[in-house]
C-alpha cells in the first residue's frame, strides 16, 4: 500500500514553473530516493508534502485521505536549509519543537530523555545551541525530526555536516525506524547512500519527473550487456576469435594480462563469447557491468535535457 | 494547548528571560526616579549662609531686611568706599550698596568675591524691592492689607457646551499632560518593539530554524504568534516601570525626605518641571486641591481605557508590517530601504501630535485621529479636549480594520519572504508575493 500519492503536481511562479504535472507514489515501509539537479523541483515538491505551501493543481494523498493539517503530527521534516535558535538552551528548544508538532509536555520529555541516553548527549540539554559543534547540532536537529515518531519522515541531506561515524549512526537509526514501520523520503545528491539505502526513487529534472520505480528494476532497465572479461594471452588473439556481434569498449594490457570491456549485441550471451574465445586464451575473470546510480542519474538528466532542448527547437 | 499559544509563550520567556530585559527593567524606573529626586535633592542641599554687608545710604533698610536660612544681612557703619577696601579682610560673601535715591533710581548695585547663585540674587532683589514697595504705599497713604485684598487671581474653568446643554469640563493641562505623554509612550513602545518583532523574524530566516517550524505551524501562527508575545513582553516591561517608580518613589520619599518634603510635595515639584511652558510660576502652581480638582475633571477610566486600546491597536498595526520587512531581508542592515515607509506615517503622527495639541479641534487634528495609521498617537493627545464619541469609535473600528488589513498583507508577504535566501528583493518583488498562492 502506497503511504503518500502526490497526483499531476503542477507548481507555478511567477516567472517560471517548479513541478509540471508530477506523480509519484511512495510504497509504505521503503526507503524512497527523490532524486534531481539543483533547482529541479525537489525541494517545491517536499514543501508541498509538508503542507508548507500548496500546489496549483494536482492533489496529494496521505494514507489515501487528501493532505490536512492533521498530518502534519504524522511528518517528519529535516529541510537542507536547517538550524536552531542559537540563543536558546537545548533542551528547552528540543521539548519546543516537539511540542508545536503535538506531543504532550510529558511525551515530549520521556521521549527526548530516551533519545538524548541513546546519543549520549544528556550533559548538553543546559546548554545552549551556540556552544555546540557543528555536528552536535545536526544531532539534535535529527533527534526532534525523529522526536514524534512520524509515519512519513522526509529528510534532505540527512548527512551532510556529520563525520563518517557519527554519519553512520543515523544511517543505522533510518534504517531501523524503516524496520519499526516508518516511510523515508530521503533526498540526496550522494548517490552511494541512495544505491545503499533506498527502495525506490523518482527522478526529477527541469520540474519533470523523467524515471521512477523500484531501484533493482531500474538497474535492470538500463543494463547495457557489457562484460568486463579479464585474461591471461594474446590480446590479438582474443580480438581475432570474437565474431561479429561484439563490440570491443575498452582494453587495456600488462604484459600478457589483459582486461577488456565487451557489449554483446543481438542474441549473443556472455557463454558464447566464452566459447568463442576459449580456445585463444586464459580466461580469468569474467562480470556484469552495471550502471551505478550515479551513471543511470547522468544519464537520463543528460538524455532528458537534450530532449527538451531539441523539442524546444522544433517547435521555434 | 494550542501550537500558538506554544509560540507566544516561548517569544515570550525567552524575551524575559534576557538579560537585558531585566536590566531594562529594573534601570528604568530607577533613572525615573532619579530625575524626580534629583530635582528635589538639589533644592535641599543645605548651603551655608551667606553674610551680607548692606551699605545703606538712604537709611530705609536697616533692621528692615529679615534674616533667613540662606541670607544674613549686616549694617555696619562705613562708607561704600571703606567698605569695597575692606571687602577682601572682612567675612562678607556679598556688598549690597544702597544709594541715598533708592527711590527714584530704582537701583543697586552688588558686589561679590564669587558670583553668587541666581536664586540669593533673586532673593536679595525681592527683599528690597518689597520693602521698596512698602515704602511707596505709605508714601501714597495706601493700606496693604486693603491692595492685598483687591489682588486676584482669575481662575478660568472652561467648559465645552454641547449642543444638548450638557457642560463638559475640558482643557486642563493635568489632562492634556496625560494625553501627550500616553502618545509618546505608544510611540516609543511601537518603536521598540516593532523592532524587535523585526529581528526576532530575522533572527528565524538567518538560523535557518524557519522551514523546521513551519512545517509545524503555520507560517500566519509563527507570526502573530511572535506579534502577540512580544506586545506581552511590551506590557509587563510597562506594568513593571509603573510599579517600580511608584514604588521607588514613595519609598524613597517616606525614608529620607519625610521630614521636609511629603510624596504629594514630591508629586507636585515633578508636575511642576514637567509643565511646557514658562508661565510665571507663581500664577501656574496650582495647589494641591486644583490638582485633585483637575484629575477629577478628566475623565480618567476612558482615558486609560483608550491608552491601552490604542497602544495595543497601534503596535499590532504596525506590529505586522515590521514582521513582513524581517521576512523579506537577510540581515538587519537589508532593511533600510523597506523601512522608510513604515516610520515615516509613525514619526510623522509623532510631530503632528505636537501640532494637535495646540489646536485640537482642526480639521487635520480629526483627520489624523481617524486614519488608522496616525490615529493611535494623535488620537491619545486629542482625547483630553473632549472628543464627541462618534468619533472615538470611527477611529477606533477604523484601526481594528487597519490592523486586519496590515496583517493581512504582511502575512502574505511574511509566508513567501520567510522562505527567500540569498536575494534582495525589490518593491516589484514584494508585490508579486502578495499575489502568489498559498
Amino acid at each position: 500500500m502506497d503511504i503518500l500519492t502526490a497526483n499531476n503536481i503542477v507548481k507555478k511562479y511567477a516567472n517560471h514553473t517548479a513541478l509540471d504535472d508530477v506523480s509519484i507514489s511512495i510504497p509504505a515501509q521503503s526507503i524512497f530516493g527523490l532524486l534531481g539537479p539543483n533547482g529541479a523541483g525537489k525541494t517545491s515538491l517536499i514543501r508541498i508534502i509538508n503542507q508548507i505551501t500548496g500546489p496549483d493543481s494536482g492533489e496529494v494523498l496521505f494514507e489515501g485521505t487528501k493532505l490536512n493539517q492533521d498530518h502534519i503530527a504524522h511528518i517528519g521534516y529535516l529541510p537542507e536549509e536547517r538550524g536552531l535558535y542559537k540563543k536558546m538552551e537545548v533542551g528547552e528548544q528540543a521539548m519546543y519543537l516537539a511540542r508545536l508538532k503535538g506531543l504532550s509536555k510529558n511525551d515530549a520529555t520521556t521521549k527526548l530523555k530516551y533519545w538524548f541516553e541513546k546519543f549520549e548527549m544528556q550533559s548538553w540539554w543546559k546548554k545552549k545551541v551556540e556552544e555546540l559543534s557543528k555536528g552536535m547540532q545536526q544531532k539534535v536537529q535529527f533527534i526532534v525530526t525523529i522526536l514524534h515518531e512520524p509515519k512519513l519522515l522526509i529528510l534532505d541531506e540527512p548527512f551532510s555536516g556529520f563525520d563518517p561515524i557519527n554519519a553512520n549512526l543515523i544511517k543505522n537509526e533510518i534504517l531501523e525506524l524503516k524496520q519499526k514501520g516508518a516511510t523515508i523520503i530521503f533526498s540526496t545528491h550522494n548517490m552511494g547512500s541512495v544505491e545503499e539505502l533506498c527502495d525506490h526513487i523518482a527522478l526529477i529534472n527541469k520540474s519533470k519527473k523523467i524515471l521512477d520505480g523500484n531501484v533493482k528494476d531500474i538497474k535492470k532497465a538500463h543494463r547495457t550487456n557489457t562484460y568486463e572479461i579479464e585474461f591471461t594471452g594474446n590480446l590479438m588473439g582474443f580480438t581475432n576469435a570474437m565474431w561479429a556481434g561484439y563490440e570491443l569498449l575498452e582494453k587495456s594490457q600488462e604484459g600478457d594480462y589483459c582486461k577488456v570491456k565487451v557489449k554483446l549485441q543481438g542474441n549473443n550471451t556472455p557463454n558464447s563469447l566464452l566459447q568463442s574465445v576459449l580456445p585463444s586464451v586464459q580466461i580469468n575473470s569474467l562480470r556484469e557491468v552495471v550502471p551505478s546510480m550515479n551513471d543511470i542519474f547522468i544519464s537520463n538528466v543528460n538524455n532528458s535535457s537534450s530532449i527538451n532542448h531539441s523539442i524546444g527547437n522544433l517547435t521555434e | 494547548m494550542s501550537k500558538i499559544t506554544l509560540i507566544i509563550q516561548r517569544e515570550y520567556l525567552t524575551r524575559v528571560k534576557k538579560k537585558s530585559f531585566i536590566i531594562m527593567t529594573l534601570v528604568g524606573p530607577l533613572l525615573m526616579a532619579g530625575l524626580i529626586f534629583a530635582r528635589v535633592w538639589l533644592e535641599m542641599i543645605p548651603e551655608d549662609p551667606k553674610k551680607i554687608e548692606v551699605i545703606d545710604e538712604s537709611i530705609m533698610f536697616k533692621g528692615k531686611l529679615e534674616n533667613s536660612k540662606n541670607l544674613l544681612f549686616y549694617f555696619p557703619n562705613s562708607t561704600l568706599t571703606n567698605a569695597k577696601a575692606d571687602f577682601y579682610t572682612d567675612d562678607y560673601d556679598i556688598l549690597v550698596f544702597i544709594p541715598e535715591n533708592i527711590i527714584d533710581s530704582h537701583s543697586i548695585q552688588l558686589f561679590y568675591k564669587k558670583q553668587p547663585g541666581l536664586t540669593t540674587q533673586d532673593n536679595i532683589k525681592n527683599l528690597i524691592q518689597n520693602k521698596l514697595e512698602d515704602w511707596k504705599l505709605i508714601a501714597s497713604g495706601i493700606d496693604k492689607n486693603k491692595l492685598e485684598s483687591v489682588k486676584t487671581k482669575l481662575n478660568v474653568i472652561a467648559n465645552k457646551l454641547q449642543k444638548t446643554g450638557e457642560e463638559e469640563k475640558s482643557n486642563n493641562e493635568a489632562g492634556i499632560i496625560i494625553g501627550f505623554v500616553g502618545g509618546l509612550l505608544i510611540y516609543l513602545f511601537i518603536f521598540l518593539y516593532g523592532a524587535q518583532v523585526m529581528r526576532g523574524v530575522i533572527e528565524e530566516k538567518t538560523s535557518r530554524i524557519i522551514e523546521v517550524i513551519i512545517s509545524s505551524v503555520k507560517p500566519f501562527e509563527l507570526m502573530m504568534g511572535k506579534i502577540i508575545g512580544i506586545a506581552l513582553v511590551g506590557l509587563t516591561q510597562f506594568l513593571l516601570w509603573v510599579i517600580l517608580t511608584i514604588t521607588i518613589t514613595s519609598v524613597v520619599s517616606n525614608t529620607f525626605l519625610e521630614k521636609k518634603y511629603d510624596s504629594t510635595t514630591v508629586v507636585e515639584q515633578t508636575y511642576k518641571s514637567n509643565t511646557p511652558t514658562n508661565v510665571k510660576e507663581d500664577m501656574n502652581k496650582p495647589d494641591l486641591g486644583e490638582v485633585g480638582e483637575m484629575l477629577q475633571n478628566i475623565n480618567l477610566p476612558v482615558i486609560l481605557g483608550c491608552f491601552i486600546f490604542y497602544f495595543l491597536g497601534g503596535y499590532l498595526l504596525y506590529g505586522s508590517l515590521f514582521a513582513a520587512i524581517g521576512s523579506a531581508v537577510d540581515s538587519e542592515a537589508d532593511t533600510q530601504q523597506f523601512m522608510m515607509p513604515v516610520t515615516i506615517p509613525l514619526i510623522f503622527s509623532f510631530v503632528a501630535a505636537q501640532v494637535v495639541v495646540t489646536n485640537p479641534e482642526s480639521p487635520m487634528a480629526f483627520w489624523f485621529s481617524i486614519i488608522p495609521l496616525t490615529s493611535p498617537i494623535v488620537m491619545m493627545v486629542r482625547l483630553p479636549f473632549g472628543v464627541p464619541y462618534y468619533e472615538i469609535i470611527l477611529s477606533m473600528v477604523l484601526l481594528v480594520l487597519g490592523f486586519i488589513g496590515t496583517t493581512w498583507l504582511a502575512a502574505k508577504i511574511y509566508r513567501t519572504g520567510i522562505l527567500m535566501y540569498g536575494k534582495k528583493p525589490t518593491y516589484k518583488e514584494l508585490w508579486k508575493w502578495l499575489f502568489y498562492k498559498a
